[in-house]
């Protein structure tokens, strides 16, 4: 009885296995043994095989609203893309820039402790001055992680004014020149034109 | 009366004092607890190391580094593992953490943690490491003070390419801005088509949770590339058709080279390696020892490792322990009869793509500039006659 459902299965099993060679050919990959390394030892190995196994869309996570996005979507980048209505002031972010900053980049911006942010004619250091390409750099990482004590607690009035005020500082606009969405993107920053890709490739080269 | 009271109450405080005084281990006379003559310890939730051994990360306040020269082979346990955070280490509940996927995709997404983790996962050991890993300046400097930002963990977690596939990639996507959830909401522009081949977001980091320090609960792996363009915390992805020109990746994480010129985006770590042993601060004796490092590579696998014990006159292939593996710390070995003559010997790592470990003249000589980011000098040691071993001055290294 045993050996007779043996030999029905294992007739079965030889059907099976033939059906599916010639009806999913496409789909053999899936039956491929995973004992035959195919890229010995590397992290990748077989990876291939299971992706094959892997639907095209999982449908896990959930959909994010825009207001969602909007929330945290707060970088600017050179275009000036996404930078708030508002315009900022030298003058106004002077104030600012003595009570909020000045304790870790000096009252003058380049006395330390920390970075120095304002230029001089002795300067050593990287500052905006000689060293930052983009000035929207300044309103993102102000309003992202300034002051360093209280990160992220600038109103987008107070970043511009103080955007603004280090502009000045560095001498690269004039204090009344008002920073807003429109002009930040277009103020050339002296060291922009310094800047190159990376273009080392490894190989037997010294960059 | 109240003498005889006083006696008796000094007398019974002596006697108490007596009974209760803690008898210490009498090391003159060598009496100590076999510990096979009596039970040990039970069994420990956590588990700690033996009170004999002292590993430890030198600390800064924005940085720790990995005492690479206390570790054998190649995996970086995880409390040992390099640190450097730029508004320190952020305590997030997984439970209130999300990962935002948005920008040029088809369907933006929002990802819990345990959504992540319903993903296919793959786990890879890597090392990341630090792009300003050099330090010099006095013999008397340790492994971990000259290289310790690097580290070697394995990673496990979702591939970058899955989650991005999931939210559907338009067609004009060439960068991401990945930012995490610190205080210094850390971002960094990625370019995807680099990253999309094998970069992932890690969950896990030796086979468990990632720690703090790293990431928890979620982080960018970007094996090969600079540490610190992945981003640990992770909170939001956003596809982009330029780089953002974020403030890490201008004023920061950006090195002067020749002619007066700025490189930026130098996202890839160069092949570079280190003698651990013997070294600073060790004491060695005339005899065979076997010299050890680690040697890596962003670009793939290391090749060769070759070694001097003469200063660079001659150069010997050291052997690599297998299976050597892609942007991975691999372990190298040497064995060397020491004659007592003072002498420098040095590593020199060699990648799969045929780029040699250069010199700190040659690097001076191709950038004009003597250090900054991505500075990967061949550096070695110098033992004295006495056996004594002090970091070798990396301007005096042919």
């Amino acid at each position: 009885m045993l050996d007779s459902m043996n030999k029905i299965s294992s007739f079965l099993f030889v059907v099976g296995a033939l059906l599916l060679a010639i009806s999913c050919s496409d789909r053999q990959a899936e039956n491929v043994s995973y004992a035959a390394p195919s890229g010995e030892g590397e992290w990748k190995e077989n990876l291939d095989h299971y992706q094959k196994t892997w639907p095209q869309k999982f449908g896990i996570g959930r959909q994010a609203s825009k207001e969602r996005i909007k929330k945290w979507d707060i970088d600017v980048n050179p275009q000036g893309e996404r930078l708030p209505k508002g315009e900022g002031l030298a003058s106004r972010g002077k104030e600012i820039y003595l009570a909020k900053c000045a304790s870790c980049h000096g009252k003058n911006g380049h006395e330390g402790p920390y970075d120095q942010l304002v230029v001089t004619d002795t300067s050593k250091r990287n500052t905006i001055g000689n060293y930052w390409p983009y000035a929207t750099t300044i309103f993102d990482y102000v309003r992202r992680a300034m002051p360093f004590n209280a990160p992220g607690s600038l109103s987008d009035q107070e970043v511009y004014d103080v955007t603004a005020y280090l502009l000045y500082r560095n001498k690269i606009i004039e204090e009344e020149y008002p920073v807003n969405a429109n002009t930040l993107p277009q103020i050339e920053m002296p060291a922009k034109s310094r800047f190159v890709l990376d273009d080392r490739r490894g190989g037997n080269e010294i960059k | 009366m109240v003498g005889v009271l006083l006696g008796v109450a000094v007398a019974f405080v002596v006697v108490k004092m007596w009974n209760n005084r803690i008898i210490e281990p009498d090391k003159d006379t060598k009496i100590v607890v076999d510990p096979s003559k009596v039970q040990g310890r039970g069994p420990d939730k956590a588990g700690y190391r033996s009170k004999y051994e002292r590993l430890q990360k030198i600390t800064s306040t924005t940085a720790a580094r990995t005492p690479l020269q206390d570790l054998y082979g190649t995996i970086t346990p995880s409390d040992l593992h390099f640190e450097r955070h730029h508004a320190g280490i952020p305590e997030i509940d997984p439970e209130k953490h999300e990962l935002l996927i948005h920008g040029l995709v088809e369907q933006p997404l929002v990802l819990k943690l345990k959504d992540l983790k319903r993903y296919p996962s793959v786990t890879r050991i890597c090392f990341i490491e630090c792009s300003g890993n050099f330090r010099y300046g006095k013999r008397e400097m340790t492994p971990q003070e000259v290289c310790g930002l690097t580290s070697q963990s394995e990673w496990t977690g979702v591939l970058l390419s899955t989650i991005l596939e999931e939210a559907g990639i338009k067609p004009q996507a060439e960068w991401f801005l990945a930012e995490g959830a610190d205080g210094a909401l850390m971002a960094r522009s990625v370019p995807l088509k680099e990253a999309l081949a094998e970069a992932m977001i890690a969950y896990a980091q030796n086979g468990e949770p990632i720690r703090p320090q790293q990431g928890y609960p979620m982080r960018l792996v970007i094996p090969g590339f600079e540490g610190n363009t992945q981003i640990k915390w992770l909170r939001r992805i956003e596809l982009s058709e330029k780089p953002f020109m974020t403030r890490e990746e201008t004023s920061k994480y950006t090195e002067k080279i020749a002619k007066g010129k700025i490189r930026m985006f130098s996202l890839v770590m160069d092949a570079r390696s280190i003698i651990t042993y013997p070294a600073y601060p060790k004491k060695i004796e005339k005899g065979w020892h076997e010299i050890r490092g680690i040697a890596w590579s962003g670009r793939g696998k290391i090749k060769k490792v070759l070694i001097s014990t003469d200063n660079g006159r001659k150069w010997n292939e050291a052997h690599l322990q297998g299976p050597v593996l892609e942007k991975a710390h691999t372990a190298f070995r040497y064995m060397w009869n020491w004659d007592g003559k003072p002498t420098r010997i040095l590593s020199k790592a060699i990648d799969e793509t045929g780029y040699i470990q250069p010199t700190y003249s040659q690097l001076v000589k191709a950038r004009d500039s003597k250090g900054g980011y991505h500075f990967n000098p061949i550096v070695g040691w110098d033992i004295e006659k006495s056996g004594e071993v002090f970091l070798a001055d990396v301007k005096d290294i042919k």
